[in-house]
């Protein structure tokens, strides 16, 4: 088991030096050069100098990239072109927002999912299931951006229950921050908890077919018993992986929620980055959202350990 | 999100005892709906082959006069801020969304079989290749076509490319897991044995029988397709603005929800219905072609 996380982490290593890469490449995707790029049309050949030697444009592009690498380290994501300040400090305030509302949409899509997967897979094929599945394959078919739109018309604009648009900091009080996250939260996770109803569902139908879900109900434990504490502990399994997979699915779609409700997160960095040209700010992002990826990914796989015995002893 | 229709490779078959007569009638309901699925995308499909007989105006042709009028006589689902037609921007933009489906999913498959073929037969090769394939699926899709947007900048052909890229290592991954398999079976080996080209056997007799599933997932890759170029083109950094796409009348509809709501339910409803039918048709391909799949699809993510 030490063998297997140790290997399991060694194996992140690889897929940062590739993240790592990959967005050192955006910057020398462009066609032309980057400097002149960055800088627009109406600069000057001198601020264009100035700007290729503050980007390190004027080495070799091995040298560049050996120089990327050691300052990615060092957590130096360099400075944003147009806010004139360091990524990091641009990143960290920009945080929360998106923080929570990645938070706040994962609550609701667990608290949706798993229990209608559960009870989908307890009334098979019958019309609750039935009915469950295609409310879970209409969510998949939504954009979320679509939803987000469609709840500000309804909720935002027609009855008037919610704000259309915007963000109220943490600091300003939490019912206010509640009320400016209840819509981005459900558009952002009601489409991922169809995802997760349909996955446990596969898994809680599987599960229940064993034997020892059989032994269970035959001595005669109660139905409540053998679906919550036997079955549903290893059905769960799947549905942990899934969470971690869905994660990518749900910061992606937080990029383009914010950009519905107008609230100040990473997406709307990261958007008004690529629309400025302003590289640094695109990598640093980048890199964050893949680190992180990565690394929930790695927790749900180390997860496994905690919850499923059978994967320790192999 | 945009990734979400890839994602959904989750099983929903699931065979409990039954008699062949209920069985029959599932696989009947089951071929029903994906039935139902086929002619949701033959519509569409046939919307954007027609698309310059089905619009009513030039796309592009601006009334400022008639700017946000709602759904009528003369514009059947209004017009945006600049006076141009919805219905015939909606119907183009099916021709794009098709348009880009069918080339991500093109490029994807070239790309994604070819690293997936050579990764799996050449264990030297397997690690490197499969380990840039994890680095690039380590960025969120969504993300990693806005950055490459960004260096590419705004064109259809970028849109296609960047979010072609992003699933190529989909495709490399699942059939890298299939050759690996085929690659023990004994005709593989006996044709080595023969002495036929590396080449001539990945081709003839690796490649046929890892493609169901790669078919399969064809038909999500398309509906990530569609909705990535919504999504990008939504916020802005996908096609340029005045080219007729689904995004892009969404984006306008942002700033007008409150006056004019038709911009933003009639590409909705236009986005919803064919993602539908792609997810129905593929749900029902997969069950129709690959019965093995079901249940084992998770593990190949």
């Amino acid at each position: 088991m030490k063998v297997y996380v140790v290997r399991r982490v060694l194996a992140v290593i690889p897929v940062m030096i590739v993240v790592a890469t990959v967005a050192f490449v955006l910057l020398h995707l462009a066609p032309g050069d980057p400097a002149s790029v960055i800088a627009g049309p109406y600069a000057s050949a001198e601020d264009i100098a100035k700007l290729r030697h503050q980007l390190g444009l004027d080495e070799s592009l091995p040298v560049q990239l050996v120089r990327w690498y050691g300052r990615l380290l060092r957590g130096d994501l360099g400075d944003s072109i147009f806010l004139r300040r360091p990524v990091t400090e641009a990143i960290a305030d920009r945080l929360e927002p998106t923080l929570l509302l990645t938070t706040w949409a994962t609550l609701v899509a667990v608290l949706l999912g798993v229990p209608a997967g559960i009870v989908s897979a307890r009334h098979h094929n019958r019309a609750v299931d039935q009915s469950l599945m295609g409310l879970a394959l209409l969510g998949l078919s939504i954009p979320n951006f679509l939803l987000g739109l469609l709840m500000i018309l309804v909720f935002g604009v027609w009855l008037g229950w919610l704000p259309v648009a915007g963000y109220v900091p943490l600091d300003s009080g939490l019912w206010p921050n509640l009320r400016s996250l209840v819509m981005p939260s459900l558009a952002l996770g009601l489409v991922q908890s169809a995802l997760i109803a349909r996955i446990t569902r596969s898994s809680m139908l599987d599960v229940l077919r064993e034997q020892f879900v059989l032994t269970g109900r035959a001595k005669g434990l109660s139905e409540r018993v053998v679906v919550y504490k036997h079955a549903l502990k290893n059905a769960i399994i799947p549905t942990l992986t899934v969470i971690g997979i869905t994660f990518a699915l749900l910061i992606g779609g937080a990029v383009v929620i914010e950009t519905v409700f107008n609230i100040p997160g990473l997406g709307r960095l990261i958007i008004s980055a690529v629309l400025r040209r302003d590289y640094p700010v695109i990598q640093g992002v980048v890199l964050l959202i893949a680190l992180t990826y990565t690394a929930v990914n790695l927790l749900v796989d180390l997860a496994y350990l905690a919850v499923d015995p059978r994967v320790r002893y192999q | 999100m945009s990734v979400a229709a890839t994602a959904i490779r989750d099983d929903v078959a699931v065979t409990a005892p039954a008699s062949p007569r209920r069985l029959w009638l599932r696989l009947l309901f089951r071929r029903k709906i994906a039935l139902v699925g086929a002619v949701l995308v033959v519509l569409d499909v046939l919307v954007a082959l027609l698309a310059p007989a089905l619009a009513r105006w030039d796309p592009q042709r601006l009334d400022v006069k008639a700017r946000l009028s709602p759904p009528g006589e003369a514009h059947w689902m209004g017009t945006d801020d600049v006076g141009r037609d919805v219905w015939s921007r909606v119907i183009h933009g099916t021709r794009l969304s098709m348009v880009v489906g069918g080339t991500v999913v093109l490029l994807s498959f070239v790309a994604g079989i070819a690293f997936g073929l050579v990764a799996g037969f050449y264990r030297a090769l397997d690690n490197v290749l499969m380990r840039i394939m994890d680095g690039l699926m380590a960025f969120p899709g969504i993300i990693l076509a806005i950055a490459l947007m960004a260096s590419l900048g705004p064109s259809v052909a970028n849109v296609i490319v960047a979010l072609g890229i992003v699933q190529i290592p989909r495709v490399a991954r699942i059939v890298r897991g299939s050759v690996l398999v085929i690659r023990e079976t004994p005709y593989v080996e006996a044709a080595l044995a023969l002495g036929v080209a590396d080449l001539a056997v990945l081709c003839k007799h690796v490649l046929p029988n890892c493609l169901s599933p790669v078919i399969v997932q064809g038909t999500f890759i398309f509906a990530a397709a569609v909705l990535g170029e919504a999504a990008l083109s939504f916020l802005g950094v996908g096609v340029p603005p005045q080219v007729p796409s689904w995004g892009n009348v969404l984006a306008e509809g942002r700033l007008y929800l409150q006056q004019a709501p038709w911009l933003t339910l009639f590409p909705g409803a236009a986005i919803m219905t064919c993602i539908l039918g792609l997810n129905l048709f593929g749900d029902g391909l997969r069950d129709m072609l690959d019965p093995k799949l079901r249940g084992a699809t998770l593990k190949g993510e």
